[in-house]
């Protein structure tokens, strides 16, 4: 989960990090390779009263692919999804989804789209077939939807309890109605608000795995989370957002070269001083030291032997030499230190690195 | 504006209520006290007493009551007989009125603020259906209730009328002309007027409780001049007239209410979004 500081003690980028992301190429439109856009949301601002809820936000994201919006509670994920889909309106900013503006096409997009929202917003004393069939005739699919409403229930496992009501059950069962609900239309875009909100973790892995499928079928899904083990391994792009601004994107694997371009090993040693042996060799582009263990960037993993032979040969007595990949966490706290440091006045040497 | 889907939220959230015992059989109470209990103890007593001193006196004091009026109380007819018939045609009006208006106003006080607290609101927001439909949707299923629960009261009333005082007053005689003026003219535009206030209010206050109390707040009034509009259409004579014009002016007003009141109900107010509501 993500703590709204930045406290943390998750591993430190050792290069200087890539330039901010504010400007006018911070998120490129698709080039000819890379499939159209679902959703265009450029420099967009909200504000409830005075309170700002987002800030020239921009978010861009891709047809077929799971687009993950990270960032702590306040972020501004949800009100970015309610204004994908037209239900609220921007002050600033421009909002395009399937190339219609969502405040005037309001109708058209919505029909397209299909949302969870954080809250299963299920009607409790309404059975769980009354829900999805309520659902089948808002969406325009008649009032004889039976073989959707039995297709969308059957698909998510709830079909043995839409007889009874909603109110009775458990919240795995009532997200399960809601994805149900949601994919009844047969959307092609689908906006997830922190669908494992309030689920154990098998359903949330459940939940996790149907999500990966409908992308399987050409969907395209936005999905808001705060929760890094989520987006991890899910998405195939990530904007980080904080305070209604996103701060960066991306997949996770261009995000991670740009803070770790090159390949990481930890080492550690009976004498660590030694390991400063490191700096004149070959191939290697950075080492830190923290919490007792050093982190080693070379520009191939491929050198790494020979690295650890020539500190043998130096009489080193090494006593670790793991493979290290950032994680998501790494990241995400790597891409909020980097945006804090200069609020606080620092420079982004701040953490104990050493780059060549 | 689709017709289609408004009847479907219509009809959602009238299913909605009939899922909820805790509101119907209370409302159901309602009626049953108002339009059944209450009259049938007071008209069997009066006709059981018969003419007694007290009866006699209450018949005398029917002099008070307008010329028209008292000419369709049955002339040959006992003491106990006229005080029925008075009771049962004029006095008993503002049962027709109070009841209609208490339930839809207790309906439609919680439709809006109560998806916001269910957070279906978020639901209807994202979904395709447009505010005017959702509006609209949800006031005709919270006039609905009110106004069934009267037709089928009134129903009820009227054969209980007929069956106590009728076989004395010459046979069944009830609804008057005046009384189907009232159910059918006078009392639907101001449940109009009071849903349309109602809903607003909904749509703007944090919680069903606040919706709720500030709902009787606008009925109160409503029901007042709810109760002598209808009072004056019983009297008959010129009554009648000035009342099908009051009532053609509630129904003006009414709708005026409601359309303007559709205004009142955005996404963002569905959603629950602090400074947009």
């Amino acid at each position: 989960m993500i703590p709204s500081d930045t406290a943390t003690s998750a591993p430190q980028p050792s290069l200087t990090p890539p330039p901010p992301s504010t400007g006018p190429d911070r998120q490129p439109g698709p080039t000819p390779s890379q499939p159209p856009l679902v959703v265009e949301v450029r420099d967009l601002s909200k504000s409830f009263g005075r309170v700002p809820a987002l800030s020239n936000l921009t978010i861009l994201v891709p047809e077929s692919r799971i687009t993950v919006l990270l960032g702590p509670n306040g972020a501004g994920k949800t009100t970015a999804i309610r204004i994908i889909t037209g239900a609220l309106t921007p002050d600033r900013g421009t909002v395009r989804t399937f190339g219609f503006d969502p405040d005037r096409f309001g109708e058209d997009v919505r029909r397209r789209c299909g949302v969870v929202s954080a809250k299963p917003a299920l009607y409790d004393r309404l059975s769980g077939w009354d829900n999805l069939s309520y659902s089948a005739e808002l969406y325009g699919l008649g009032r004889n939807a039976t073989t959707q409403i039995r297709e969308a229930a059957g698909r998510f496992g709830i079909i043995d309890a839409l007889d009874q009501q909603v109110g009775g059950y458990s919240t795995g069962m009532k997200t399960r109605l809601a994805l149900s609900r949601a994919v009844l239309h047969n959307p092609d875009l689908l906006l997830f608000d922190e669908p494992t909100s309030g689920l154990d973790p098998e359903s949330s892995h459940a939940v996790l795995d149907l999500i990966r499928e409908m992308t399987g079928e050409g969907r395209t899904v936005v999905m808001c989370t705060h929760l890094l083990v989520e987006a991890e391994g899910l998405a195939d792009q990530i904007v980080v957002l904080e305070n209604g601004t996103d701060l960066i994107h991306g997949t996770q694997d261009e995000l991670t070269r740009r803070y770790w371009p090159g390949d990481i090993v930890r080492l550690d040693a009976e004498d660590p001083d030694q390991l400063d042996l490191l700096w004149g060799m070959d191939g290697v582009l950075a080492l830190d030291r923290r919490d007792g263990v050093s982190e080693l960037q070379v520009d191939d993993v491929a050198r790494v032997p020979e690295l650890i032979a020539a500190l043998v040969a130096a009489g080193v007595r090494l006593t670790r030499v793991d493979p290290f990949h950032p994680s998501l966490e790494d990241l995400y706290f790597a891409i909020r230190r980097e945006r804090r440091a200069p609020e606080a006045g620092q420079g982004l040497g701040v953490f104990p690195e050493v780059t060549r | 504006m689709n017709y289609s889907r408004m009847m479907t939220v219509m009809r959602t959230d009238m299913k909605h209520l009939a899922q909820s015992k805790d509101f119907w059989i209370p409302m159901m109470l309602l009626g049953g006290i108002f339009f059944v209990l209450i009259p049938t103890i007071l008209l069997s007593i009066i006709n059981s007493i018969g003419n007694v001193g007290a009866v006699q006196q209450v018949s005398q004091a029917l002099q008070l009551l307008p010329q028209a009026a008292q000419a369709a109380v049955p002339q040959g007819a006992d003491a106990g007989t006229k005080v029925s018939y008075v009771l049962a045609v004029y006095l008993l009006a503002p049962i027709a009125v109070i009841v209609p208006l208490t339930i839809s106003t207790a309906v439609g006080s919680s439709s809006i603020v109560g998806e916001r607290e269910r957070g279906t609101g978020e639901f209807l927001a994202h979904s395709p259906a447009g505010v005017k439909e959702i509006y609209l949707g949800k006031l005709i299923a919270s006039l609905i209730p009110g106004y069934l629960t009267t037709v089928v009261g009134f129903g009820l009333y009227s054969l209980m009328v007929n069956l106590i005082v009728g076989p004395d007053a010459g046979g069944w005689f009830f609804p008057t002309p005046s009384w189907w003026l009232l159910i059918l003219w006078v009392l639907p535009p101001f449940l109009l007027i009071a849903l349309s206030l109602v809903l607003r209010l909904s749509a703007r206050v944090k919680s069903t409780a606040a919706a709720q109390q500030a709902a009787g707040l606008i009925t109160f009034p409503l029901i007042l001049i709810a109760y002598g509009q209808s009072t004056g259409a019983l009297f008959g004579g010129a009554a009648v007239g000035v009342s099908i014009v009051m009532g053609a002016v509630a129904w003006i007003i009414g709708f005026v209410l409601l359309f303007s009141g559709m205004r009142s109900l955005t996404r963002a107010r569905l959603l629950g979004v602090a400074n947009e509501a």
